[in-house]
């Protein structure tokens, strides 16, 4: 696609959209978004890009390959169950820690394993959308 | 020989030395239970495997498992330093010696294991290992299409005998070995039938009974240490050992003492005759082994103290010469580039050693006294008077004894005191590290016929009482037993022995000519395996025929009929339709999705379809909405986006539809897309119908927040009560994605090589 219009767009369009993609990761827990829904985005992003510049200029810009990139986001999400395990509760129960408190009214931020495991499911498909867009679109 | 070009080489014959004393070792820990075990005590180590499913990995030693522990870490150990020496400068000796420590721990494991199913993991273990010996010579198509023979028939042999211990365990509540035993024979109870069936089916394919016998000559494409320890002393007797194992509880019945008689009694003596006729020792060898299999299986038919005896006593003396023949003809094949039985004689001046030891081996195997194979032969005859079917059993040893005879005259007299042979190249000694194994076998051989005591109270006696279940009732395990019918036995199978060797080169002629015109089942297995292929291949092309539209014909048709099918036989009720209640937009979506399909059905045209199908998804999303569900709203619309991309980027590639194509179809398609979906419909408005049961929707309402810190109950649910039904679908994601990839490039590497070879 040679649209100039296209193509000077795109580059707004992938920044604007790989940051909301990020924004509808962090919100998810308690607003509609979360680990999918953004993956589907961040996808969205890195395809409107390819079909701007091209598939070769899109995996430069992605740095890692999308293939790569779903099975880091496995290893995440399965790291993630598997932390409280060595906690050891059952697998894949949710670990909570406060920092700056001992409850969630109270603390001023928590770390949880919930948030890494939704990262690893929004690196799954991201990647998986991704491998399968470009490996369509290098196809010819 | 050594082939000094490996610079890995020395590391290599390291390996194989480091498992022979690993092994070694291991023999030496056995050792220590000796004591233990003759004092009646048994020794038992339980490590919980799958708790729920009554399933441990449980060790148990007896004086049955302590025997075959022995026999199988001390010939292990000999047979690894001889192999280390045999196949020295061999590209992959380092391989060679993994498969042979592993198949030789699966072996103990079988031995030991006190739990049914850890039993049937190691005894396929022992099928797989023994797989990687015979095929060792894998470049050559014949030793490839034997390894594969041996592991079909001892691996199908292995399911029956799962099943058969499943069987057990639902039948008995156990599947501890020693519980079982415990309990005494389960004859008569439900299912034994299908059990004794099962395990013996598993037993005879392992122990090569007629008539899965052919497997285990062909066996012998393996290297000649590999025949020494599996077809002689090890992997073929995990038959016999089961047999054994089981008998305190699969025993007292007819159809246990009838099977195993016959089965044993054809195999011995058919082996024995196939063993004179052969004309290459290791052939010969390898029919006296399935000789002495019939055997061991023939005396278990049996219950008193003198056939358990007897099958235990011929049980060691035949590990002991038999592992000693194999490798002392491995020696001699090494040392004249023959193992021709015609060719070979006179050996005795160039090879002292061996003939020795081959003398102290051929000695037992022919029961002379004072060796130990005579006293097993006496203690099987007294048995053999003892047993049921007593007028089948003796007539049937006494051939097999008497041919044995004759066949120890052609493996171990006649190639080194026979007349001088025409060799292709002049003998020289063995090694020491190859002659290690047969001389300390033959002089153990020697040594417990001088003392049947010894051998009796620490490994014989043990073992017979772990079959039998009670101490002390064994027959007398002894040098000198009187002037007795089992004697006068021995003397007449020596006679028949001696006429049977002097006439053998005659015999052998005539067997030859009555082979050309059996049945050959070796043959038949080719056969069965070609045409069982075709069959495949048949069965496959039916099946899986690549054309996509009728997977998803059979796909959806099964989903309907089913549907349809449970629709009918249940009395679902009737369905209310409470139209009145839609309001302007509900109408406009649900319009708006109906036109979107019309567009679909109707249209010609690849681009305008996904144009429809994007109507309809944005539809559906809209009722989403409208129904406050954001997050399945959104998703679903970002789907659909990505639906049209991937579907453009995959229709720029495809042919035009071509109507003419489609059009005989479409008939079928309609029916059947109709039916799906008024189906579909149904099922939904069935569902609807049914009070709605909140008990879910209320745990995660009121558990989302307080458990989960989170408010998002849809994302909650996804990340946090239900982590792992998303970390499964997360994987078939990634999966999925990466067949997909690997397909698309698939293809594309194969079309560029199409290019290039334009």
């Amino acid at each position: 696609m040679n649209s100039v219009i296209f193509t000077a767009a795109a580059r707004l369009l992938v920044a604007l959209l790989f940051v909301f993609s990020l924004f509808m990761l962090l919100r998810g827990h308690h607003l509609p978004g979360g680990g999918f829904i953004g993956g589907l985005i961040g996808a969205v992003a890195f395809i409107v890009y390819s079909l701007a510049c091209g598939p070769a200029e899109a995996r430069k810009a992605l740095r890692i390959t999308p293939e790569v990139i779903a099975m880091l986001g496995l290893g995440i999400a399965l790291l993630a169950g598997l932390f409280a395990f060595f906690m050891g509760d059952p697998l894949f129960t949710g670990q909570w820690y406060w920092v700056g408190g001992d409850s969630y009214e109270t603390a001023a931020f928590s770390l949880n394993s919930v948030l890494v495991f939704d990262i690893g499911v929004y690196l799954v498909v991201l990647g998986g959308i991704l491998s399968l867009t470009y490996a369509f679109e290098e196809e010819t | 020989m050594a082939d000094h070009s490996d610079p890995n080489a020395p590391w290599k014959t390291l390996s194989g030395i480091g498992t022979s004393a690993i092994t070694a070792a291991l023999f030496l820990f056995f050792v220590q239970y000796l004591p233990t075990v003759a004092s009646g005590e048994p020794v038992r180590w339980v490590i919980p495997w799958i708790p729920s499913l009554d399933i441990n990995l449980s060790f148990w030693i007896d004086g049955l498992s302590l025997m075959f522990a022995l026999l199988i870490t001390g010939i292990g150990a000999m047979v690894m330093l001889y192999a280390a020496k045999y196949l020295a400068g061999h590209k992959q000796y380092d391989r060679f010696a993994l498969y042979l420590f592993s198949f030789m721990l699966s072996m103990l494991g079988l031995v030991l294991a006190d739990n049914l199913i850890a039993l049937f993991v190691f005894w396929e273990l022992t099928t797989f290992t023994s797989y990687l010996l015979i095929g060792f010579s894998h470049t050559d198509p014949k030793s490839r299409r034997n390894a594969l023979q041996a592991l079909l028939l001892t691996a199908a042999g292995g399911l029956a005998l799962l099943a058969g211990f499943i069987l057990i365990g639902v039948t008995q509540g156990t599947f501890e070995l020693s519980e079982l035993n415990a309990a005494g024979s389960i004859a008569g109870q439900p299912f034994y039938m299908g059990i004794l069936i099962l395990v013996l089916l598993g037993a005879f394919t392992k122990s090569a009974q007629v008539p899965f016998h052919f497997w285990l000559p062909n066996a012998m494409a393996a290297p000649t240490p590999v025949s020494a320890y599996l077809h002689s002393a090890t992997m073929v007797k995990g038959g016999v050992y089961l047999l054994a194992r089981m008998h305190p509880s699969l025993s007292g019945s007819d159809a246990w003492v009838w099977a195993l008689s016959v089965f044993g009694a054809v195999t011995a003596v058919f082996a024995s005759f196939m063993a004179l006729r052969q004309t290459d020792l290791k052939q010969t060898l390898a029919y006296t082994t399935l000789m002495a299999l019939g055997t061991l299986t023939m005396f278990l038919a049996g219950s008193t103290g003198y056939a358990i005896t007897a099958a235990m006593t011929f049980l060691l003396v035949h590990s002991l010469y038999k592992a000693g023949l194999f490798l002392m003809i491995g020696v001699v094949d090494h040392a004249t580039g023959t193992r021709d039985a015609n060719l070979l004689g006179g050996l005795r001046a160039s090879m002292p050693v061996t003939a020795a030891a081959a003398a102290a081996a051929g000695l037992a195997m022919a029961g002379i006294p004072p060796f130990l194979g005579f006293i097993a032969k006496e203690v099987a005859y007294a048995g053999a008077l003892e047993m049921r079917l007593m007028l089948f059993v003796v007539p049937m040893a006494l051939i097999a004894f008497a041919l044995m005879f004759a066949v120890a005259g052609i493996v171990a007299y006649k190639p080194f005191y026979g007349p001088q042979g025409e060799l292709p190249h002049e003998p020289h000694e063995g090694p020491w590290p190859m002659l290690l194994g047969p001389v300390v076998l033959g002089v153990l051989g020697l040594l417990f016929g001088l003392l049947p005591g010894v051998a009796a109270y620490w490994l014989i006696e043990p073992a017979v009482a772990a079959v039998m279940g009670a101490p002390d009732v064994g027959g007398r395990v002894k040098l000198w037993a009187g002037f007795n019918l089992p004697l006068l036995l021995s003397l007449i199978t020596f006679a028949l022995g001696f006429i049977l060797y002097r006439v053998h080169l005659d015999l052998r002629e005539r067997l030859a000519r009555i082979e050309a015109r059996a049945p050959d089942l070796d043959a038949g297995w080719d056969v069965f395996l070609d045409r069982f292929m075709a069959f495949t291949k048949l069965q496959t092309g039916l099946i899986q025929t690549g054309v996509l539209r009728q997977y998803m014909f059979a796909t959806f048709g099964v989903f309907a009929v089913t549907v349809l099918v449970t629709l009918l036989a249940r009395d679902v009720g009737g369905i209310s339709l409470a139209l009145g209640g839609l309001s302007f937009m509900e109408w406009g979506v649900a319009l708006l999705i109906v036109a979107g399909i019309v567009l679909v059905v109707l249209t010609s045209s690849r681009i305008v379809a996904l144009v429809g199908l994007g109507v309809v998804g944005i539809g559906v999303a809209l009722i989403f909405i409208m129904y406050s569900a954001p997050d399945v709203a959104i998703t679903q619309l970002l789907v659909e986006l990505l639906v049209v991309v991937l579907l453009a980027l995959a229709f720029l590639k495809m042919p035009q539809l071509d109507p003419s194509g489609t059009q005989s179809h479409s008939f079928a398609n309609a029916v059947l897309a109709g039916a799906v979906g008024v189906l579909t419909t149904v099922v939904v408005l069935l569902v609807v119908d049914q009070p709605f049961d909140r008990r879910l929707s209320d745990f995660f309402e009121a558990a989302s927040w307080t458990e989960a810190f989170g408010r998002n109950i849809v994302n909650v649910i996804l990340v946090d009560f239900r982590t792992l039904d998303t970390f499964g679908e997360i994987a078939v994601v990634g999966v999925a994605a990466l067949g997909a990839f690997a397909l698309l490039k698939g293809f594309a590497r194969a079309r560029n090589a199409k290019g290039e070879d334009k």
